[in-house]
């Protein structure tokens, strides 16, 4: 997954939240299901368009645009702002 | 088969492991495939990817996303880097890194642009340059489990010479098909002109949206974005078409 950036290529999407909150979450996050707090919308966090990577990673709602997780991966912390999203629902047993 | 299951990581946060290479292979001139030996590797599913590491002596550290080209094969992994010419960390990867050199890896993560050998339906790849590393993992674990769910393969390159994998994509798999599209320069006696992507390289190439497949498309943005479009448009459930697109984090 490697390419140059261009104009249209702003973004990646949110398959590359996997490896930066599996520092975080038990679960994998890109097959957990997030409802946008702007749209309603739901859908896999896979789907999401993420920028960054400094200072942080910004992932939007593929539908309305919206700001649904922010990461922010400082020295000794990480902040994660999930203020735009209304809910997440994660599977339990991933086979 | 053995190292397939990819083990619950409850209780344990995924942690950064030293890697090895231990061969490396032309695949295109821009193209290599790295063999890395990763000493506790859990295993992994067709379509995960990995973080690589680099620190500098200084102690400056970059870091990138790589896809998984390889079925599971106890601690060795395989990626394929494609060199971007201006680039912090693939021209180091392809023209530097030698055997016996290490970089930290961190993985496998992601669980949803992924293939499991449990899957029967059939499954239509769409690649975009080397967008075909990840699904060229489903297709090689799909062998290494004799799958038999049927599979097809769109590959769109720029020019011939781009194709990656091309002696093993010859070779080919039963109930492979695959369909090659040239968007700069055809092969010698080709019988189309250079195009783009098309709803009906799509519809002759892919499967009827009535059989149901699933559908794995990787490329760069405008690639996956255009593809992902024109399958709606025939008629896919957009739920079962999943999209990696590449992006900024490369180089």
């Amino acid at each position: 997954m490697s390419a140059t950036p261009t104009v249209e290529d702003g973004y990646v999407d949110g398959n590359a939240l996997a490896g930066p909150l599996a520092e975080i979450f038990a679960v994998d996050v890109t097959s957990v299901v997030g409802c946008c707090s702007g749209c309603r919308t739901s859908g896999p966090l896979a789907r999401l368009r993420v920028y960054g990577p400094a200072p942080g990673l910004v992932a939007r709602c593929p539908e309305c645009d919206q700001v649904m997780l922010r990461l922010v991966q400082a020295e000794t912390d990480a902040w994660l702002d999930l203020r735009g999203t209304l809910s997440l629902r994660i599977p339990r047993s991933q086979a | 088969m053995a190292g397939t299951a990819v083990p619950g990581r409850l209780g344990e946060r995924l942690r950064w492991r030293v890697a090895t290479l231990v061969d490396q292979r032309a695949e295109t001139e821009s193209a290599h495939t790295l063999v890395l030996k990763v000493p506790g590797w859990p295993g992994h599913l067709a379509g995960q990817h990995v973080d690589v590491r680099l620190t500098a002596e200084d102690g400056y550290s970059t870091q990138r996303s790589y896809s998984i080209a390889s079925a599971p094969d106890s601690e060795l992994v395989e990626l394929t880097v494609q060199r971007v010419p201006d680039g912090e960390v693939s021209p180091y990867l392809v023209d530097q890194l030698a055997a016996g050199d290490q970089v930290e890896l961190r993985g496998p993560v992601g669980g949803w642009f992924v293939w499991r050998p449990e899957q029967s339906e059939p499954v239509l790849l769409v690649a975009g340059g080397s967008g075909i590393v990840p699904l060229m993992a489903m297709i090689r674990v799909r062998r290494a489990v004799s799958g038999r769910s049927p599979f097809r393969l769109i590959y769109s390159v720029r020019a011939p010479e781009d194709r990656i994998y091309l002696p093993e994509l010859r070779r080919g798999d039963p109930g492979l098909d695959t369909a090659y599209l040239y968007t700069r320069r055809v092969p010698e006696g080709w019988p189309r002109l250079p195009v783009r992507l098309g709803t009906q390289d799509l519809a002759s190439n892919g499967w009827p949206a009535e059989f149901e497949p699933t559908v794995y498309v990787c490329g760069p943005t405008g690639f996956v974005e255009l593809a992902a479009d024109m399958l709606v448009d025939l008629g896919h459930d957009a739920g079962r078409i999943r999209t990696e697109r590449f992006g900024p984090s490369g180089g």
